[in-house]
């Protein structure tokens, strides 16, 4: 029975693992497809988005039948509802990474504005925090987990100072609004991606030490300020 | 809070020169559910026995330590074992009626401890807290021997109920039994919470995280961990309840 179910949750966590891939490399190259204005490569992402939709699919069945069969408890369930979680955020992530994809085939090529917003930098840390997160995943790390959350600040940031920005840009050049608008659409979704990414940090921490720290920032505030006291 | 009914101090129990309880301490909550677990061997049974005294059958025990039931020493002097097994009484792992009737397996121990009341209220009030009533009514004279497992079970949980006692152990109640007879025996067992307190010894791990409210898990005659059963079961302290609960060993 111990070996039955040891298998299941290794090939659940393979399959997790491939999905972890395949939603990184599309938001990867959601972000590449505006910063470059390559139409193909969005249209890559959005055509892939149904192989997600498949996989989270499976990823949640075999779940179902892990906690059907199995009845699992302790480190197990908690992975099992986890992943059930993850699976949910991931997928979500791949939708996100979908709409930023379809912005850039709006914006078209009419994009001869600034970028009104430091857009590389809000991508890299958006996707390294997502990276950190799929790893804390893989490598059943609470320490990048937690690293994971703090950095959703930053993004955080950057997109609160964005709505200044386009509100100025709209301003001072009227005739890209539609452009300015999109900009911030896709500055919406990289923090919307940066939350899910916190969203899997924090179940991994759930799923190694039982602890929910969900809505208690103040837990990582004060293991962050312990840290740089060390 | 709880109040505790049964408590263990660095209590020790030898079978000759075997430590099979290695001085273990713990508080069984009144009115509460408490699973023990464990794998064979670890010294689960042994404990329970100890509570109503069935270990003074057993030649070569020796028991130390503090164990005391409602602030009494349950090995003390001035205790009774006759008193305590009235008090904790006690369900085994296979069904054991007496080769009599339904009737009589109810009313044998309230008659040799000099019960004088109405008999017929006594057995309709201890088969109806068994949840057994509706089935046997009619058949009150039957021999026992001729109901199934699972009401034979229900029959002696009638049986325990019968001596008005304060705890119930019960070992393994639910192995000899099919998953329907096992699923109206622990839903029988919550209904009993509400006016005993239960201890039961089980193998089966699911079995204790529904039906108790504490777990004790024992290993090797040591008490690695007691807690809430649903802190145990979804983030246990001890590595080994992990371990175990788990399956990875034992």
């Amino acid at each position: 029975m111990a070996k039955h179910l040891q298998n299941e949750l290794e090939k659940l966590k393979r399959k997790l693992i491939t999905l972890s891939s395949v939603i990184e490399e599309s938001v990867v190259k959601s972000v590449r497809s505006v910063g470059n204005k390559d139409f193909d490569l969005a249209q890559e992402v959005i055509d892939h988005d149904h192989t997600i939709d498949l996989i989270e699919v499976e990823v949640e069945e075999e779940c179902l039948k892990i906690l059907a069969l199995y009845q699992p408890v302790a480190v197990d369930l908690r992975y099992v509802i986890a992943v059930l979680k993850i699976n949910n955020d991931l997928e979500r992530i791949g939708d996100l990474a979908v709409n930023i994809a379809e912005q850039s085939i709006y914006m078209g090529k009419q994009r001869n504005i600034k970028i009104p917003f430091d857009f590389d930098s809000m991508s890299q840390k958006t996707l390294a925090m997502l990276k950190k997160a799929l790893d804390s995943l893989v490598q059943f790390d609470t320490s990048l987990a937690h690293q994971t959350c703090l950095d959703d600040d930053e993004v955080d940031a950057i997109n609160r100072e964005m709505y200044g920005k386009v509100y100025a840009g709209i301003k001072k050049d009227p005739n890209h609004v539609e452009c300015f608008i999109r900009y911030l659409s896709i500055s919406r979704h990289l923090e919307r991606i940066a939350d899910y990414a916190t969203n899997i940090a924090e179940d991994v921490i759930y799923m190694i030490d039982g602890t929910i720290v969900r809505h208690k920032p103040e837990i990582f505030h004060h293991s962050n300020s312990l840290e740089s006291m060390e | 809070m709880s109040e505790n009914i049964i408590e263990a101090k660095d209590l020790r129990i030898f079978y000759g020169m075997n430590e099979a309880v290695k001085g273990v301490s713990f508080k069984i909550k009144k009115g509460e559910v408490t699973a023990v677990i464990g794998p064979s061997g670890c010294g689960k049974s042994t404990v329970l026995r100890s509570f109503n005294r069935m270990n003074d059958f057993i030649s070569n025990i020796k028991i130390t330590g503090g164990l005391s039931f409602e602030g009494d020493e349950i090995y003390g002097p001035k205790m009774d074992p006759a008193v305590i097994r009235r008090d904790i009484g006690m369900v085994f792992q296979r069904p054991n009626p007496f080769p009599k009737s339904i009737y009589k397996n109810i009313v044998w121990g309230p008659k040799i401890n000099g019960y004088k009341h109405n008999w017929d209220e006594l057995v309709e009030k201890a088969l109806r807290r068994a949840a057994l009533w509706d089935e046997v009514k009619d058949r009150l004279h039957d021999s026992a021997l001729d109901l199934s497992g699972g009401q034979q079970q229900r029959l002696c949980i009638a049986r325990t109920i019968a001596m008005s006692p304060k705890v119930i152990l019960m070992d393994e109640p639910c192995s000899a039994l099919d998953p329907k007879a096992t699923a109206r025996i622990e839903d029988l067992i919550g209904e009993l919470k509400k006016r005993y307190t239960i201890v039961t010894v089980t193998h089966n791990m699911q079995q204790a995280a529904r039906i108790s409210d504490e777990t004790a898990f024992f290993y090797e005659g040591e008490l690695i961990e007691f807690g809430n059963t649903n802190e145990l079961f979804t983030n246990p302290k001890e590595k080994r309840t992990e371990d175990y609960i788990t399956g990875r060993f034992g």
